[in-house]
């Protein structure tokens, strides 16, 4: 009976009173509006872009790009075409950004450590870094890196050299280098077969660990095995796989090693100091989010200090920190694009040359946007994963 | 035996923390051998690092090249005839300021007095004209009249003062740009000649003021039982936080002139708010949606059981609450926002980085670059340090996470 009752008002209720069909009606007028909005810029740009003569299209991809640019990881000159200009600045941008997370995660974690040394000094140098990068703008840090230091060092002929020899010179900074030699593709396969060594290792020592209850030194352990592999086998070729190439003063330029240009020296420099700064306080939190009394229970346990660090502190705070931290991961590689006003030519910078060049402003900024999409999208696919996996589980 | 428990006559108090500055620098400084060691070494850091840049600064900086320049840096090519509106404005933030210290702060002595030294400290400077001296002494002026005012009224203004913090930034864009065309009061002033500090600020003002009503409703769209509208606001804000600004405003300030029908073409400066606006609405929609989640269940309920439509349960009961957890995390925004201003140089505006380049390409200043950069990194510091104090002083006053 009172299912009856329930049901009746249903059926007697008129269409325009049903809650079902108001939420629908809803949705689809809101998407008609939004679609009617969508359609009218379409169709102005539409109508602005063939008054302009210009068509609408991947097609201009594979045409002949038309200019130069000056660091390609890639082979790379004026007569390849758009597509190969936007896969070298990709590398670019790859290259800066990897370069940069790595950096900046070791100077990072070195500041938001000393943030929390129990040494006055230490401390407020380290907060002052902080708190000094924290409230300024990452763009004045690059111009300022660009204009105000790198390419003010001396000129080539007067090159700063410092022990290794690495030259400064206004047109660059030059490093010794490794050259690959002929035995250089044996040695890969070496470093392959050295990083299966190690996960192997890796592996075993974790079965062990799970049987024994002991914690094994997983990564020290893999990383050790890796580096004996690679020693062992740089020694056992018949001939060293890398040659080193020292850099030189040869009349106006530097010749040799590896060339560093000023942009890409400024960008990197500008993203590493400024992320760290984020980093630190990151790493800082995630060491305080840590309850004192996992310390003091540890302590009471008879564990060292190592050991508390190594096996209470840190796992814990891996947690707190590794979200926040992809998401600096990310904003470094987002920020890489404002290379843009420096010159360095990553992906943004060569895209705006491709627009230029080739009056195709649609399609270079969906194609940008969408790269820089996936790339965050991947990040947080894996952010989300890694935080279902060490998720706290309560009871 | 009891007694002796239970008696506190016999019991000392425990021994308070007291110590010489000798012992403070033994306790922080030199506790430990590689303590000592590393307080030594960062001595020498410290004194290798400044000592150069204290000469520097003394004997080598030529500041001229901001004396010169300090009203293109302030107010870009802002009409000389028209600057007293840039100090209305000013005038109009002392007063209001002035009145929410003496209704809400009281106290903080210090930091009151440390603020009114900021415009005297101005005015103490040498090579700088006397009208804007005046100006800076009637803003001190305005904000001691205005904090009595506070002060007096007490609670009976509270209302008055939060509508005229909203009021303020409508306002001012209104004063800044004008409303008469031709002659007249407040003549238009083009965009165009608007830049240096003053375009900073409208740009962040701009941004944080129009992103606010489109990030409530995004946040309030992901929420939405309506999957038409929830995805819609997802993709939305997952596409504007995925990129980086710098394209947003390229796509601004190539793209809005196409979408627009065929003849109308917004100025550059009005392009590059279109696109900061778009921006940070994605990321306020996320902050404002952390708010709404702490909002526990119960309310919702309770505002049913209360017979409210679900329209005055949002605007009465959870946007209210929601709003208030997420103030300090909005001043975050509005710190990250103002520094971000500085990517416009990027489509060629000239906000105080811009005009700084611009001002660095002229052959009478080239190679200032150390005292330009000093100074406008000073500025853009200066500010946004005082606005995470003010947003730490919030997260005290508001009591968020105690409740």
């Amino acid at each position: 009976m009172i299912k009856s009752q329930l049901n009746r008002p249903h059926r007697l209720l008129a269409v325009w009173r049903d809650e079902r069909f108001l939420r629908l009606l809803g949705q689809i007028v809101f998407l008609a509006i939004l679609a009617a909005f969508l359609g009218y810029l379409a169709r102005n740009m539409l109508n602005n872009l063939r008054q302009q003569g210009i068509g609408l299209g991947f097609d201009f991809l594979p045409l002949t790009a038309g200019f130069d640019i000056g660091e390609h990881l890639i082979p790379y000159d004026r007569s390849q075409s758009y597509l190969r200009a936007f896969e070298v600045g990709l590398l670019n941008t790859a290259l800066v950004a990897s370069l940069g997370i790595f950096f900046a995660t070791i100077l990072g974690v070195f500041f938001g450590i000393t943030r929390l040394s129990s040494n006055f000094l230490i401390q407020s140098i380290a907060r002052a870094y902080i708190e000094f990068l924290r409230n300024m703008p990452l763009l004045v840090l690059l111009i300022f890196l660009y204009t105000g230091v790198f390419i003010q060092f001396p000129r080539v002929r007067q090159a700063i050299t410092l022990p290794g020899p690495v030259l400064i010179s206004n047109r660059g900074i030059a490093i010794p280098w490794g050259m690959p030699a002929d035995t250089f593709p044996l040695f890969l396969r070496i470093l392959g077969l050295g990083i299966l060594l190690a996960i192997g290792t890796g592996l075993a020592l974790t079965w062990l660990g799970r049987r024994t209850g002991r914690a094994p030194l997983v990564w020290l352990w893999g990383i050790l095995i890796f580096i004996a592999t690679a020693v062992v086998g740089w020694f056992a070729l018949p001939s060293a796989p890398l040659n080193l190439d020292i850099p030189a003063v040869q009349g106006l330029r530097l010749a040799g090693g590896q060339q560093l240009s000023p942009e890409f020296m400024a960008l990197l420099t500008g993203l590493v100091v400024y992320t760290s700064a984020f980093i630190a306080d990151v790493v800082r939190s995630g060491i305080q989010a840590v309850a004192h009394g996992q310390v003091d229970a540890a302590k009471s346990l008879g564990m060292s200090g190592f050991h508390i660090m190594r096996l209470i502190v840190f796992p814990q705070a891996l947690r707190v920190i590794v979200p926040p931290l992809t998401s600096q991961y990310l904003n470094l590689t987002k920020n890489s694009s404002l290379a843009v006003a420096i010159g360095y030519p990553e992906l943004f910078h060569v895209a705006g040359t491709v627009n230029n060049q080739s009056g195709r402003a649609v399609e270079v900024i969906v194609l940008v946007m969408s790269i820089y999409l996936s790339i965050s999208l991947l990040t947080s696919a894996f952010m989300n994963w890694y935080n279902r996996r060490v998720r706290f589980v309560e009871r | 035996m009891a007694g002796e428990l239970t008696s506190r006559s016999g019991i000392l108090p425990p021994p308070t923390e007291r110590y010489t500055w000798l012992g403070w620098v033994q306790k922080n400084l030199f506790s430990t051998w590689y303590n000592a060691l590393l307080t030594v070494l960062s001595l020498g850091l410290v004194y290798a690092i400044l000592k150069p840049f204290t000469i520097w600064l003394l004997t080598q900086a030529r500041w001229e090249v901001i004396e010169v320049n300090i009203r293109l840096l302030m107010a870009g090519q802002y009409p000389l005839e028209q600057l007293w509106r840039a100090w209305l404005c000013l005038h109009l933030l002392a007063a209001i300021v002035g009145l929410s210290w003496g209704i809400w702060v009281r106290g903080r002595r210090l930091v009151g007095i440390g603020l009114l030294l900021v415009p005297l400290a101005l005015a103490a400077f040498p090579n700088i004209g006397p009208s804007v001296r005046m100006h800076l002494l009637a803003m001190d002026g305005v904000a001691v009249i205005a904090f009595g005012v506070g002060r007096l009224g007490g609670k009976s203004l509270q209302r008055t003062v939060i509508g005229a913090w909203v009021l303020y930034f409508p306002l001012v864009l209104l004063i800044i740009r004008g409303i008469t065309s031709g002659e007249g009061l407040l003549p238009i002033v083009g965009t165009n000649l608007w830049g240096g500090l003053l375009l900073t600020f409208l740009l962040t003002v701009v941004g944080i003021s129009f992103s606010f009503p489109i990030g409530v409703l995004l946040a309030l769209g992901r929420r939405s039982r309506l999957p038409a509208i929830r995805w819609t606001s997802i993709i939305y804000i997952e596409v504007i936080r995925g990129v980086p600004l710098v394209t947003i405003l390229f796509m601004a300030s190539t793209m809005v002139p196409l979408f627009l029908p065929n003849g109308v073409r917004p100025d550059r400066v009005l392009r590059a708010m279109i696109g900061i606006t778009m921006f940070s609405a994605a990321y306020l929609a996320e902050n404002v949606r952390g708010g709404l989640q702490a909002i526990p269940h119960g309310q919702y309920e309770a505002a049913h059981a209360l017979g409210l439509s679900g329209f005055q349960t949002m605007t009465l009961i959870i946007l209210p609450q929601a709003l208030r957890t997420v103030i300090p995390v909005l001043m975050g925004l509005f710190i990250a926002l103002y520094k971000d201003t500085s990517l416009v140089v990027t489509i060629g505006l000239l906000d105080l980085l811009g005009i700084s380049r611009s001002i660095l390409a002229q052959p009478n200043f080239v190679g200032y670059q150390h005292e330009v950069f000093l100074f406008i990194s000073l500025i853009y510091w200066v500010f946004s340090y005082f606005m995470s104090y003010i947003s730490q002083r919030l997260e005290v006053a508001l009591g968020v996470g105690e409740r």
